[in-house]
């Protein structure tokens, strides 16, 4: 039979399993908070139950009987915890809590490989351990609430139990009966619902025909404190009608009115043929390798413009104007289309940072947690875009991050109290766009960081000499040396052997720049510097001794043209004056080794490329121009190669290094005083 | 003619399961709905020959959705599956007493909902 193919329903499966878990984690979180406060949403209750029970259908339906069970054990408490049988309590969520992340361990593994598995044991006796009370006769309290049939065969048990809660409160029971057009009717729906949950609940919606074709009818079920009259001026419409319900009102609500509304007939011609399956749900879910070969395609075909525009340029030379001509006007049509396509494909590729937030909740709480430390997480900016292969490839970083400060930042709570600090420390995650780059600031309120301790210690490591001299930023950027932290000093949560050096390396391999500020006794803020995309650049052609580079345009600021003797030496560094301001230069030619040809003397050009606040100047011999590139990665074994981001085609079947400005950046500012603008 | 089939169904991956599984029992014209609203949304527009609905769903629950459909002359004829995840014999009872044709229980099996649309639409291609 023509199933789906095996792999590929697999991977729609985890994806909506990943989706649905993450969901439920923040839901979760929320319903903690809830918890601690005395307030807990019913909606909420039954967003968390919906999760548990979709993840079990669709487990089912792939035949993983333990991601099933699990999900079956966990909608089972919460079905409890939404009917009222079970009290919510601090063990209850964090035994829930736990489930999640069995459940989540589970699918990441089955990810990898189908058969893995968990002693899923432990976690249920503990489900089942928190799974007791009692169920109440609620059938015949619904039969003497003297509600419309209807209107409660419609309910299901959860409603029901919602409906019961509603009259236990003593609130009004009301029918509101509205109709709307069929063009627009779910935004009515919900403005009208909103009005109504401000002063209640509303109990179900039950779709009723309308009284002319093209509407169509809702009878909320609704519970509140206020009175009809209430109500029906909240709501502002004359066609509202509203009733009240159950043993306060004699007369049971009317039944709703029957058709009327007259269906159009589809229309015949219009169908046979093959099978039509289509879907009117708005979004797809899309494999990234998928988006990725686009991307390439995209890339390929810029490059193929790029040699069209060369064949035009040989015609041009060779006298045939007319034909250069022609083939001009195309390549610029084919342009304006490439660069719509290609900022098409870049937008698909956009995912809010929000998504990888969500799993850094996780995680603090998680850590928190074994760490028995109380810490809060305030999340900014979440719908700031990035493109989602540089998000994959920033979880482990900020997890890293975040690890580190729960473990070596925030206090134990006593410390922070003795510290007059509240008790409960705070994590922020901020993220924010800032022309081509995304800036994620991770900042704790924590001890902070010692900047005298550090010196003392890289001293202590080797790595500097006794006596250097450094400023507050080169200190801290001590941090991320490789062997400043090591294993006898990291805890077991933080540790597993990464040091923020390999932080600071996952970061400079999507071309990004790391920072750390920190004030001892106040906390510590570690800030994120990332372009926006990596997949097709435009970038600045140079040339230095003979050697072509692309530097990529999102990093370069401007581009000056400046005499050679005004270039002074300060500390055995060459800098210019650039308004007001000293500019650090660098030569490639003295990075890459280069042979130097003529230099020194006459004009020189000068592309200041700047990360963050920082900024340097790259003396190069000519500006070639402006060109889009894809980059790819020159591969693990040359991964060792300071100062390249990759290498792109440049559509004359020439190859051309990219600078990493980042790493060329922190190389060429690190360990010299001072030159900072 | 091809017969039309409307899911209502939250689940992407469940819909498209009984997409395959419909598929793979011959031609049918199928319509997804994501939410009941869109079901809602849909009925009057197309006509349709069979109904496959969930009961969890977002806005409007699938009990509601099967009244709607049966209390309504233009619809009331056109059969209707629900397909649920076991676990409220209230809910599966309410929606068979609502004038749902059939009630699946998640797992079930493909031949299980291929036996039902056979019975219902008659054996197509």
């Amino acid at each position: 039979m023509a199933e789906l193919p095996i792999s590929r329903a697999i991977k729609e499966f985890l994806g909506e399993a990943e989706e649905i878990i993450e969901k439920l984690n923040l839901d979760l979180v929320t319903l903690a908070d809830g918890n601690e406060n005395g307030e807990v949403d019913p909606d909420l209750l039954n967003s968390i139950f919906r999760g548990a029970h979709s993840l079990k259908g669709i487990s089912g339906m792939f035949g993983f009987d333990d991601i099933s069970t699990l999900a079956h054990h966990m909608e089972n408490l919460l079905d409890r915890l939404r009917l009222g049988k079970v009290a919510l309590s601090g063990i209850l969520v964090e035994v829930l809590f736990g489930a999640l992340e069995t459940l989540s361990r589970l699918v990441h593994g089955k990810g990898e490989t189908e058969e893995y598995s968990l002693d899923l044991a432990p976690v249920l006796t503990r489900l089942e351990g928190v799974l007791n009370g009692g169920a109440a006769g609620k059938e015949n309290l619904l039969a003497g609430l003297n509600i419309d049939p209807a209107i409660l065969s419609v309910l299901t048990e959860y409603e029901e139990h919602r409906l019961l809660e509603c009259f236990k409160k003593g609130r009004n029971l009301q029918s509101v009966k509205i109709s709307f057009s069929l063009a627009s009717f779910d935004q009515d729906l919900a403005e009208i619902t909103d009005i109504l949950k401000k002063k209640g609940e509303v109990i179900s919606t039950l779709p009723c025909a309308g009284d002319v074709a093209d509407r169509i009818g809702f009878q909320l079920l609704y519970g509140t404190s206020a009175t009809v009259g209430e109500i029906l001026a909240a709501l502002g419409r004359d066609d509202a009608v509203v009733d009240l319900l159950g043993e306060k009102a004699l007369a049971a609500a009317p039944q709703p009115k029957e058709e009327t509304f007259a269906s159009e007939p589809a229309g015949e011609g219009q169908e046979g043929g093959a099978t039509s399956m289509r879907s009117i749900s708005r979004t797809v879910r899309v494999d990234i390798d998928k988006l990725d070969s686009l991307m390439n395609v995209v890339g390929e075909l810029v490059l193929s413009k790029a040699a069209i525009a060369a064949v035009a340029d040989k015609a041009r030379a060779g006298g045939d104007l007319e034909l250069a001509v022609e083939l001009q006007k195309a390549v610029r049509v084919l342009e304006r289309r490439l660069d719509e396509l290609q900022k098409g494909v870049m937008e698909v590729r956009m995912v809010p940072v929000g998504q990888l937030f969500e799993k850094m909740v996780r995680i603090v709480r998680r850590v928190a947690g074994e760490h028995g430390k109380k810490v809060a997480i305030d999340i900014r900016g979440a719908d700031t875009e990035l493109d989602k292969l540089i998000m994959e490839d920033l979880s482990d970083p900020l997890m890293h991050i975040i690890r580190n400060a729960i473990d070596h930042g925030i206090e134990p709570s006593e410390e922070r109290l003795a510290a007059g600090k509240p008790e409960k420390g705070t994590i922020a995650l901020w993220a924010s766009q800032k022309g081509n780059h995304v800036v994620i600031e991770v900042r704790d309120d924590g001890r902070g960081v010692d900047p005298e301790k550090v010196r003392r210690k890289a001293v202590q490591r080797g790595l500097i000499a006794e006596g250097t001299e450094l400023s507050r930023d080169e200190t801290y950027d001590l941090l991320f040396l490789p062997g400043f932290s090591t294993r006898d000093e990291v805890s077991d949560l933080s540790g597993r052997g990464v040091g923020m050096d390999v932080v600071k390396n996952n970061i400079s391999a999507l071309s990004g720049m790391i920072e750390v500020d920190s004030r001892p006794g106040e906390g510590t803020t570690l800030t994120i510097t990332l372009p926006i995309t990596l997949a097709i650049i435009k970038a600045l052609i140079v040339r230095v001794c003979g050697k072509t580079y692309a530097i990529p345009i999102n990093a370069v600021m401007e581009t000056l043209m400046v005499e050679a003797a005004t270039v002074r030496t300060i500390e055995r560094r060459e800098v210019i004056e650039l308004r007001q301001s000293t500019l650090p230069l660098l030569r490639l030619e003295d990075i890459f080794k280069l042979p130097v040809s003529s230099r020194r003397d006459g004009r020189i050009f000068v592309a200041v490329v700047g990360l963050a606040e920082k900024k340097l100047g790259i003396v190069v011999d000519e500006l070639l121009g402006q060109q889009d590139m894809v980059i790819k990665s020159l591969g693990n074994a040359l991964s060792f190669v300071r100062g390249i981001a990759g290498a792109a085609d440049l559509g004359n079947q020439k190859t051309i290094l990219v600078l990493d400005v980042g790493g060329l950046m922190s190389e060429a500012l690190r360990g010299e005083s001072a030159f900072y603008v | 003619m091809l017969k039309k089939i409307l899911i209502a169904e939250d689940s992407p991956t469940m819909r498209s399961l009984i997409v395959s599984t419909i598929a793979a029992l011959g031609d049918f014209e199928i319509v997804e709905a994501a939410n009941g609203f869109e079901a809602l949304r849909i009925l009057p527009r197309e006509k349709v020959d069979l109904v496959i609905t969930d009961i969890n769903m977002p806005d409007i629950n699938g009990l509601e959705l099967v009244s709607f459909i049966k209390g309504n002359a233009n619809y009331k004829a056109t059969p209707l599956f629900i397909i649920s995840t076991e676990g409220s014999e209230r809910d599966r009872e309410k929606g068979l007493s609502l004038g749902a044709d059939a009630y699946l229980t998640k797992p079930f099996s493909p031949q299980e909902l291929q036996a039902l649309i056979v019975r219902f639409l008659g054996q197509e291609a």
